[in-house]
């Protein structure tokens, strides 16, 4: 017994290498690859000789470096939040895009930056963080009026109708306040807009809501059997809850802030790593962060390649993996057999 | 029980009276809503032929085609949901959500840039055609990925949610392959905006309408034995596959043809049933035609709205529906048991 869970935890731990060595392959492609292909010697010698006269180099500083930090953090992020929503709500259907949590965010983005124009990323990232947290808000309030509890089905429905609104009334404030271009942009999910800035914005957002993930990594496997059961184990659910909601905040906001609407990546993903990982968060937490990256970095690379030289926005390509996956879900899980 | 259905037929008619009386109304306050204001004197004063040139032409050649394409969408789509909550026995089903509105969509921007290309003939007559093929093929996989020992009307949704999204991503594909102009009106017509509303769209339209109208009409009956679910409608001798198929067809043609006019108008052909059956109860010899009066004035209502609410700003009339529906869809599902 022993012996079958130190066996299958060390084949985790490979799992999880081989993923992490693909991640550095596709990141390194991803800095390499794009409308001029730069070699891979150029590549380590802009990182370790950076030499400001060659365009090579600036190019790959200023530009594939941080757009590449970027994928890897907003894919990590988006995964590890909808590990979160899936593992607290046992809702196979759970997740930022879904429930409409992203378009809350974007369209909090749309009305600061209607109101203040000249707002700075920082402040562009907080409203992010409010306006994930007001659509959150609004599916837990409209999930408590259920008729005998919310199914996972009808949470995803209705998540589904609220984000249609709220993309809705974004699109209107951007044709009011002739915004088409950025809102078009946050609506569609693009990482082409991504410089340090973002890596910034990214990496502090990270470095809160990462460590409060996997700090509740053990409480959420005890939530995802089952409310009874987290209560008779003596845990605080309402605490465990309210944590992983503010970390779930943090994370989606900042990934809507730097890269828009990314959809499906944080439906799949989740799905995927239990599927490897099994059922402990421990381990899902972690490796959805892993897969996620490399899921986001790899749909960058394609959408830098469907239409070459223009580029397609990310959350096409994400949107066109997810979508099957989703239909697969949907049929499994849309009610019985009828 | 004849005393009642008269009843129920005088109801039924004052029920429709007052709501082409609100459409009348509705008519002339959105024809002297725009830009270029124009008082009701002088609207009044142009129908009768005594207007200025430059109110002729605002009256006659923009805002009355817009004004009847807006009636006959909010036809087309209201009749179209009607039958699709009849036949699926599922009051949450709507062309919008299930993805059939933007299926024809994809096949409207398809089509577009084809001919762009020089592939195939630009015209206008085309369009309502391209639009119903796209429509019928999103339908057809809709239902095929919705099986499994019949379709459950949840699964049915949210099958209908996942080829939406599929068929959304497409199209922001194919936005960079087209002429940046071309796309900005398709976008904009993408999100229900009754785009190119002159005289020849209303006559590539219009002939739909009149011919899949009263084909619906026809088969009310079949669709009231439908509504009361499969075994009931075999049990009393309808052949249910294929009086389902029909209605499908003709709810699919009439979505993909409103589409093609209007743009991917969602919503709306939820609610209107919902407000006709509360009015008039489950007959769909009533619910139709209701359906038809309430789908013209809601729409030219919202168009309205859309222009007035945030003037100079013109919003799509379709986000102008979702807004008011989406709520509403919210608390039909909650309600769902």
């Amino acid at each position: 017994m022993l012996n079958t869970i130190k066996h299958s935890s060390m084949l985790k731990t490979i799992i999880n290498c081989i993923a992490l060595l693909m991640l550095i392959l596709s990141v390194v492609i991803s800095i390499s690859y794009g409308s001029t292909s730069i070699p891979f010697e150029t590549v380590w010698s802009a990182i370790f000789s950076f030499d400001t006269d060659v365009t090579s180099h600036q190019v790959i500083q200023e530009i594939r470096i941080p757009r590449a930090i970027s994928a890897v953090l907003v894919g990590a992020f988006l995964a590890v939040s909808g590990s979160i929503m899936q593992g607290m709500t046992r809702n196979p259907l759970a997740s930022p895009s879904i429930l409409g949590v992203t378009d809350g965010a974007a369209l909090s983005l749309v009305i600061m930056l209607a109101a203040f124009p000249m707002i700075s990323s920082m402040g562009l990232t907080v409203a992010s963080f409010v306006g994930a947290g007001l659509a959150v808000a609004l599916i837990l309030f409209i999930g408590s009026f259920s008729k005998g509890g919310i199914t996972p089905v009808k949470l995803a429905l209705a998540g589904v109708a609220i984000g249609t609104t709220l993309r809705s009334i974004s699109t209107i404030l951007s044709l009011h306040f002739n915004l088409e271009k950025e809102v078009g942009f946050w609506l569609a999910g693009e990482l082409s807009g991504t410089s340090w800035s973002s890596v910034n914005i990214l990496f502090f957002s990270g470095i809160i809501g990462l460590p409060i993930a996997f700090f509740l990594a053990k409480s959420i496997t005890v939530l995802s059997l089952g409310e009874d059961m987290a209560t008779n184990l003596g845990q605080n659910s309402l605490l465990i809850k309210a944590l992983g909601i503010i970390s779930i905040l943090i994370l989606t906001g900042a990934a809507v802030s730097v890269a828009g609407v990314v959809g499906f990546v944080g439906l799949i993903v989740p799905h995927i790593t239990r599927f490897i990982m099994g059922t402990d968060y421990k381990w899902i937490i972690p490796s959805s962060a892993i897969f996620g990256a490399l899921l986001l970095v790899l749909s960058d690379l394609v959408s830098r390649y469907i239409n070459a030289p223009f580029e397609t926005p990310v959350g096409a390509i994400t949107s066109l993996i997810g979508v099957p996956f989703f239909l697969y879900l949907a049929r499994k899980s849309g009610g019985g057999d009828k | 029980m004849s005393g009642n259905s008269n009843s129920k037929k005088r109801k039924f008619f004052g029920i429709s009276f007052i709501l082409i009386a609100l459409i009348i109304i509705m008519i002339f306050i959105s024809l002297r809503t725009g830009v270029i204001s124009i008082s009701f004197q002088e609207v009044i004063e142009t129908i009768f032929q005594q207007g200025s040139d430059r109110n002729k032409l605002v009256l006659f050649e923009f805002r009355l085609p817009a004004i009847i394409l807006a009636i006959l969408i909010g036809i087309g789509l209201a009749v179209s949901g009607a039958i699709l909550q009849g036949i699926t026995q599922n009051e949450l089903a709507d062309p919008g959500i299930m993805g059939i509105n933007t299926g024809a969509g994809l096949a409207v921007v398809l089509y577009l840039f084809l001919s762009r290309e020089g592939f195939v003939v630009s015209s206008i007559w085309m369009m309502p055609v391209a639009a119903m093929i796209g429509a019928l093929f999103a339908a057809f996989l809709i239902y095929i990925l919705a099986w499994k020992k019949g379709v459950s009307p949840i699964r049915l949704i949210l099958v209908g949610i996942g080829i939406n999204a599929g068929f959304a991503a497409f199209i922001t594909i194919f936005q960079l392959k087209m002429d940046p102009q071309d796309f900005r009106q398709v976008a904009v017509w993408l999100s229900g905006d009754i785009w190119n509303a002159n005289w020849n769209t209303v006559l590539a339209f219009l002939p739909w309408i009149v011919i899949l109208i009263p084909l619906v009409l026809r088969k009310v009956n079949a669709l009231n034995v439908l509504t009361l679910g499969d075994d009931l409608a075999s049990g009393l001798g309808v052949n249910v596959e294929r009086d389902r198929q029909i209605l499908l067809l003709l709810a699919v043609a009439l979505a993909g043809a409103s589409v093609s006019a209007g743009g991917a108008i969602a919503f709306l052909g939820l609610i209107v049933p919902h407000i006709a059956r509360k009015l008039i109860g489950p007959l769909h010899q009533y619910i139709i035609p209701l359906s038809m009066f309430i789908g013209a004035l809601l729409i030219i209502t919202a168009d309205t709205v859309g222009k007035v609410i945030l003037a100079p700003t013109e919003i799509p009339v379709g986000i102008v529906v979702s807004i008011i529906s989406a709520p509403y869809f919210i608390y039909l599902l909650l309600k769902a048991t």
